[in-house]
């Protein structure tokens, strides 16, 4: 069998599929997010550990880690669908790439807000200027460039190709900050934030935590589509599909 | 190639040498705000030692910055640029020239500058040295990161402290080491060395790609 | 309950966290239901005036 991808590709055909979808996508979300955080809070230990053992707070990993892993992965995916619009001058990439920042945005904030509240039992501070925290501030920032720069050019084919350049850019200048926050001495290097290592976790603290993460996965596609269709309709006010749609409301 | 290098390049200086005061502009918003920080968190030599080289890095950062607008800004209100575009030349060599003379007219001042507001610091003869060397091989850098946000912003209202948005984040590199060699130079000045050899790193890769990166964005905007 | 609430004394900590992604997530969905019901109205709204030929 095979598919025509690019079928899919027209915004007026793509449409409806999101509708389809998001209903499956809040499902998803919902279901996951009730397994995980069972699993979370009732299902693991109250002390995480052994001679000096993060007690109850350390639950907080299960909402940190995955809007962290969230924010780095939903960068990916907007600079991928902003080079894909750059490459084959597709108008829905581009559309795709608008409707992630914001959600990529918000999760990026929540894991600096998470940390902090983290840090302040576990370390003592809310804030430290430590690579991974000083790293996951500066893809904030890049989130908000390419929200500013696209909602500061009017015309939209010209802001959708800055924007795309801009975040293509950022993403090759995010190693090189990472390495220059991570490493500031070049003789010698340093870093407060724990190593991730993931099989040293307990099980049952690893399945909440991979669960929140699926579930956070969820609610981005659910947000991300939800975006996609208030875009689409925006842009293709004028067609006359979205015209079809608006009398079969109005009969409704 | 390098003729049309020369030709934009001669073309730009001459034309900023017309309104000297564009490029005194820029040279002395970078030395009132170096000097603005002595008044604002005390004048104790030990203090204003230790924040010297990241206060006169950062003032570099926001001073190269603000010159950034006027990049392109010039030739795009009176159509220089569309032509530039329409040439058989590549853009990112026009680019490039445009750069460059940026970078002799608000970049060189501030190195230059350098010693002033270092002994402003209290900062000893060699990290003086260091400070100017680190400002000459880092604000070509500045130039050529902040002409690609210059492109993107090209022509836009609020473009400046939009530029800003884009392109302050970017500079952290520059910053962290910059800022480190004149740091490590007052205690150990053989350490300065994996410091330079980094930034030059940036340069070279800098002068590669940006170029490219900016004719992209020039050709984004005017299209 | 209310040593369920307490979290071993880092209650605080724990629903300050949870709170805000609760906060946000739940904000972010109600915005876009908001926009996408803005949208529907002004389209219409559109729609009508060209039926009507702007003679309102």
């Amino acid at each position: 069998m095979t598919l025509n991808w690019f079928k899919f590709a027209s915004p007026a055909s793509f449409y409806p599929i999101a509708g389809r979808l998001i209903p499956v996508f809040w499902i998803l979300t919902l279901l996951l997010l009730a397994i995980g955080l069972y699993w979370g809070f009732f299902e693991t230990a109250s002390k995480l550990g052994g001679s000096n053992p993060q007690k109850e707070y350390y639950r907080i990993i299960f909402i940190h880690v995955p809007s962290a892993w969230m924010s780095m992965w939903l960068y990916i995916v907007l600079v991928g669908w902003a080079a894909i619009g750059l490459v084959f001058n597709t108008r829905l990439s581009f559309m795709m790439a608008n409707a992630v920042a914001p959600t990529g945005a918000i999760f990026t904030f929540l894991a600096l807000w998470t940390g902090a509240f983290w840090g302040r039992p576990s370390w003592g501070t809310y804030w430290d200027w430590d690579p991974r925290l000083t790293s996951e501030l500066v893809l904030f920032f890049l989130y908000i460039g390419y929200i500013a720069l696209h909602s500061a050019i009017d015309d939209t084919r010209r802001a959708d190709r800055a924007s795309a350049l801009l975040a293509i850019v950022g993403l090759i200048m995010v190693p090189v900050i990472f390495w220059s926050i991570n490493c500031p001495d070049p003789n010698q290097c340093a870093a407060l934030h724990q190593r991730s290592n993931l099989t040293r976790i307990d099980g049952n603290i690893l399945f909440s935590m991979l669960t929140m993460t699926l579930a956070f996965w969820m609610y981005g596609f659910a947000a991300t589509f939800m975006r996609l269709r208030s875009i689409i309709l925006t842009r293709e006010a004028e067609n006359t599909w979205v015209q079809e749609l608006l009398n079969a409301r109005r009969q409704a | 190639m390098l003729r049309v290098f020369w030709c934009i390049l001669s073309r730009d200086l001459t034309l900023a040498m017309r309104r000297r005061t564009d490029v005194l502009t820029t040279l002395f918003f970078f030395v009132i705000v170096v000097s603005l920080f002595p008044l604002g968190v005390g004048t104790e030599s030990k203090a204003l030692q230790i924040i010297g080289p990241g206060v006169v890095w950062v003032a570099a950062l926001l001073a190269s910055m603000l010159a950034l607008e006027r990049l392109f800004a010039a030739d795009y209100e009176d159509g220089t640029l569309e032509q530039m575009l329409l040439t058989a030349q590549p853009l990112s060599l026009l680019v490039l020239a445009k750069v460059t003379a940026h970078w002799i007219l608000t970049g060189l001042p501030l190195v230059l500058i350098a010693p002033l507001v270092g002994m402003q610091f209290q900062l000893t003869d060699n990290a003086i040295i260091i400070m100017m060397l680190a400002l000459l091989v880092g604000t070509p850098i500045l130039s050529l990161i902040g002409a690609i946000g210059a492109a993107l912003t090209l022509g836009l209202r609020g473009g400046g402290i939009l530029l800003s948005l884009l392109i302050l984040p970017l500079y952290i590199p520059i910053l962290v080491y910059g800022s480190g060699a004149v740091e490590v130079s007052r205690i150990a000045l053989a350490d300065t060395q994996p410091y330079f050899a980094l930034l030059g790193a940036f340069l070279l890769v800098a002068l590669i790609f940006a170029p490219v990166a900016s004719s992209a964005a020039l050709k984004i905007s005017l299209e | 309950m209310s040593e369920f609430l307490s979290q071993g004394g880092y209650g605080f900590f724990v629903w300050g966290a949870y709170g805000m992604v609760a906060v946000l997530l739940v904000a972010e969905v109600l915005q876009l239901r908001a926009q996408r019901r803005t949208i529907w109205s002004r389209l219409g709204r559109l729609t009508r005036m060209r039926d009507t030929g702007g003679t309102e």
